[in-house]
């Protein structure tokens, strides 16, 4: 199957300084693809990158389309929502504003309401919290905010950037439960980036490891979960 | 290398005593002009370029100095030369006055305030409770001074060569403050308070010690001013001479000492040239180089031509020019995504 | 006691001007977290352009309407074009930028119209209405214009796409962008709005000052004191402030320190506000970034 996403040579930073040193990964279709590696590896650069958030050299391609060095506006409108480290909710606005952002650039009414059931089905929460101000959510709570406003996209690609990060194992646990089922049922190809390798190779098919800004070792998921030496060594565990 | 400066400036200071013998009178009344005007804004550069506050209100010291020799010498018969030290004290302590409430401001709010300031200091004025002293609206007119000790001078004359010592006098002692540890310490404050504070450098106090430093400078061009133009009135002291002390400083260079000669240069004379075009046109003037400057040449007059003398000279030791370091990025204040949001960062020294 | 209360309607209706101009500063505030010193200088601008077509033989509210959206394409462009490479600038540089603009702006409306003061006509009838004596037709005429003017403005960034869309490039521009929002125009449209209020303002303040190319000075002055009073990072705080500081210019000019001193008022208020709680009465207190 041709992968959705796929980017070559791709080398990224910000200013001065360079995080990524031309890396190649692909995203298939339908598929979760997992990016591991330690704190400063270049995890997060990599999705800005893919969302046109940074400076970069190298190819993206989106589809059939090359997607690098385009603005991220656009990029969004090619179906690509990011939920970026530190969740990026708006706080000052109410859960249902920052809801219907999500949706802001489709004109479909009836299919953005059915995505807002779908939604409120994964996270029933939300729907209680319909009008609250989107800053006196927990964290959790927020994280889920931030992953249903970006399925209101209605997106082909999903980049999820450290979902666990700063939240409770138990809430972590829902997430990713909510994470399989979100896989199982929407279609959407999704792009994984996670500090907790575990749990990221669980759910993915795909992961690559990176090092700083370089791509270590890449394969089928299961194979390196189930490679002792691979896990002790980068995934600590 | 410092008797080599003196020597310097010395050579300077006798070339520009030469036009007092070559100009006319109006030509000797318009450079003196500029050496006030010098004189004003060295006293901004001393407060926003090298200790980053921004002031859009020093109008109002250049007015306070004004009245204080006019009313001096109106009313009560005080020589001119005498009402200098008085003005100098007078808008120091209001210096200090004001740089109280300042230390609580920072970056815009402070240059907010010190505009609502300049905008409000005309009406001030005008008030009747101060009407017996400054004339109201009408103003006061004072006599122009003769030359001392019947010196076969005309009274322009004079004045030009009094403005400048004056002005040579303050652009030393500017100098020297700015070279030395005081110096260094608003310059600290500038560029990183945060570090400045870790490292012992008591910000309150040195802050408001160099708005009281800065004010005199400016006060004591108010008064030379009045002294030169002959006459004070509230509405000559509007927000416009705030505003174009400040075009004067960014055009002659923020943290520049000789950039304010050039500024005074800048304010005196491109008005008049550009009046002939048409009354609008200086404020236009002023807005598209200002504008201009500030993305072009931010560092003035005096930061391109010290570029390119670095560039002809390794090793030259200068101080940054660049106004693109005064005030925090507006961008660094803004806190996208923090609970809370967006907010107001006054900046000033109140710690967390 | 009547004086009073004469005062205070009347402040009312200077009140809902300067809020309406405070309103202005603070949505280019909460944008972009400048302050745009020459809003007063196109607010003046917008309303010359408002004479020049009511001399033309317009029709008073055909003119204003036009007005508006000629302030609003105005608005649009300075941002686009002068605005947009300062994002990012320091403090001074931005603080040169305004200042510029604020010049130059003066200085066209001075050449282009001259600086002789002007009437400016106004669309309500004159003499004491309602209140027998305690308003003016005009006052009462501008104080519902300023209100259905702000009023609309609520209703556009609470229930619109748009609006929402504005609000949300306000306070998050990484996160606007990743939604698809165009964070660019989101501002440029600010700016729009920002002017075209300012030129209500200016046409509704005209009438009562007369028209100069340093109209709105003062009035500019007064919407600082109106938007730190509320709080600039608040669009209701500084409609607040802005009637507050209305009724406590009357009040104070009438009662205390004379009309000659109101600026002085205005000044007063500024530093009172950001000496004892910078972030104003209804703005978030929040901890300094140290």
């Amino acid at each position: 199957m041709p992968a959705l996403l796929e980017a070559r040579s791709l080398h990224a930073g910000y200013g001065e300084t360079r995080v990524l040193h031309g890396i190649d990964f692909a995203v298939e279709q339908g598929g979760v693809t997992a990016l591991l590696g330690a704190n400063g590896a270049g995890k997060t650069t990599t999705l800005r990158a893919i969302c046109g958030m940074v400076r970069t050299s190298g190819e993206i391609r989106l589809g059939e389309e090359r997607i690098d060095g385009r603005p991220t506006e656009d990029i969004v409108q090619r179906g690509v929502a990011h939920v970026p480290d530190g969740r990026g909710t708006f706080f000052e606005l109410t859960v249902e504003e920052n809801l219907r952002l999500g949706s802001y650039i489709r004109r479909d009414r009836h299919g953005i309401a059915q995505d807002l059931e779908r939604v409120f089905g994964y996270f029933p929460r939300l729907r209680e919290r319909f009008r609250q101000q989107a800053g006196t959510l927990s964290g959790g709570e927020q994280q889920m905010l931030a992953i249903a406003r970006a399925l209101l996209l209605g997106p082909r690609l999903l980049l999820l950037d450290e979902p666990s990060f700063g939240l409770a194992p138990l809430i972590v646990q829902d997430i990713f439960a909510i994470l399989h089922r979100i896989r199982a049922d929407e279609g959407v190809s999704i792009l994984l980036v996670e500090q907790n390798a575990s749990l990221a190779l669980d759910i993915a098919e795909q992961a690559y490891l990176l090092e700083t800004g370089r791509i270590v070792i890449s394969g089928p998921a299961a194979e390196i979960r189930r490679d002792e030496s691979i896990r002790r060594s980068y995934l600590g565990y | 290398m410092a008797r080599n400066a003196l020597l310097a400036i010395l050579a300077w200071l006798v070339v520009a005593c030469l036009p007092t013998f070559l100009l006319s009178d109006y030509h000797l009344f318009q450079l003196t002009m500029v050496i006030v005007y010098a004189i004003a804004i060295l006293g901004l550069a001393i407060l926003t370029g090298f200790n980053g506050q921004i002031s859009l209100g020093h109008g109002a010291f250049y007015a306070i100095g004004a009245y204080v020799t006019a009313v001096l010498m109106y009313q009560y018969g005080v020589p001119y030369w005498a009402t200098l030290p008085v003005s100098a004290i007078v808008c120091a302590v209001f210096g200090f006055l004001i740089g109280l409430p300042a230390l609580r401001l920072g970056g815009l709010y402070l240059a907010l305030t010190t505009f609502a300031l300049a905008v409000a200091v005309p009406q001030l004025l005008k008030h009747d409770a101060l009407e017996p002293w400054t004339g109201g609206v009408q103003g006061l007119v004072i006599d122009k001074p003769d030359p001392p000790f019947g010196l076969d001078l005309s009274p322009d004359q004079w004045l030009y060569l009094f403005s400048l010592f004056v002005g040579a006098v303050l652009f030393l002692l500017a100098w020297n403050v700015v070279r030395g540890r005081i110096g260094r310490a608003m310059m600290a404050i500038r560029d990183h308070s945060l570090a400045a504070e870790a490292m012992g450098i008591d910000i309150a106090l040195l802050k408001t010690r160099t708005f009281a430093l800065s004010a005199m400078y400016t006060g004591i061009a108010g008064s030379l001013g009045a002294i030169v133009v002959q006459f004070v009135a509230p509405d000559s002291f509007g927000i416009f001479v705030s505003i174009y002390f400040f075009v004067g400083l960014v055009v002659g260079g923020v943290s520049s000492i000789g950039g304010a000669i050039f500024g005074g240069l800048f304010i005196e004379f491109v008005p008049n040239l550009a009046e002939k075009v048409s009354k609008a046109a200086p404020g236009a003037v002023y807005g598209v180089i200002l504008i201009a400057v500030m993305f072009l040449m931010p560092g003035g007059v005096a930061g391109f031509v010290g570029s390119l003398f670095a560039r002809f000279r390794r090793g030259t030791k200068s101080v940054e020019l660049r106004p693109a370091m005064i005030g925090e990025s507006v961008a660094n204040n803004v806190s996208a995504g923090v609970p809370g949001g967006a907010e107001p960062d006054p900046g000033g020294n109140r710690g967390v | 006691m009547e004086g009073v209360l004469h005062q205070v309607l009347s402040g009312i209706a200077s009140g809902g001007i300067y809020a309406s101009v405070a309103l202005a500063l603070v949505m280019i505030y909460q944008a972009t977290h400048h302050v745009n010193f020459a809003q007063g200088e196109m607010a003046t601008l917008s309303t010359y352009i408002a004479l020049t077509l009511i001399n033309l033989g317009l029709p008073y509210w055909i003119a204003f309407v036009i007005t508006i959206v000629v302030s609003f394409v105005l608005g649009l462009l300075i941002e686009r074009i002068l605005m947009r490479p300062m994002m990012d600038a320091p403090v001074l540089a931005s603080v040169g930028v305004f200042i510029g603009l604020l010049l130059i702006i003066n200085s066209s409306t001075g050449w282009m119209f001259d600086y002789m003061i002007k009437t400016f006509p106004t669309p309500f009838p004159g003499g004491p209405l309602l209140f027998s004596g305690y308003v003016s037709g005009h006052e009462l005429g501008a104080f519902f214009i300023t209100l259905v003017v702000l009023i609309a403005v609520y209703l556009f960034f609470r229930h619109t796409k748009l609006g929402l869309a504005m609000r949300a490039a306000a306070f998050n521009p990484v996160s606007s962008r990743l939604v698809g929002i165009r964070v660019g125009w989101m501002l440029a449209l600010g700016w729009g709005l920002a002017a075209s209020i300012g030129a209500v303002a200016g046409m509704m303040v005209a009438p009562i000052v007369y028209l100069d190319p340093n109209m709105m000075a003062g009035i500019l002055l007064y919407a600082f004191a109106g938007a730190l009073l509320g709080g600039i990072d608040n669009p209701l705080g500084a409609v607040l402030g802005g009637f507050a500081v209305g009724i406590i210019e009357n009040l104070a000019g009438a009662y205390l320190v004379g009309t000659e001193l109101k600026l002085t008022v205005a000044l007063i208020i500024i530093v009172s506000v950001l000496v004892v709680k910078p972030s104003g009465l209804l703005g978030r207190t929040v901890l300094s970034r140290v």
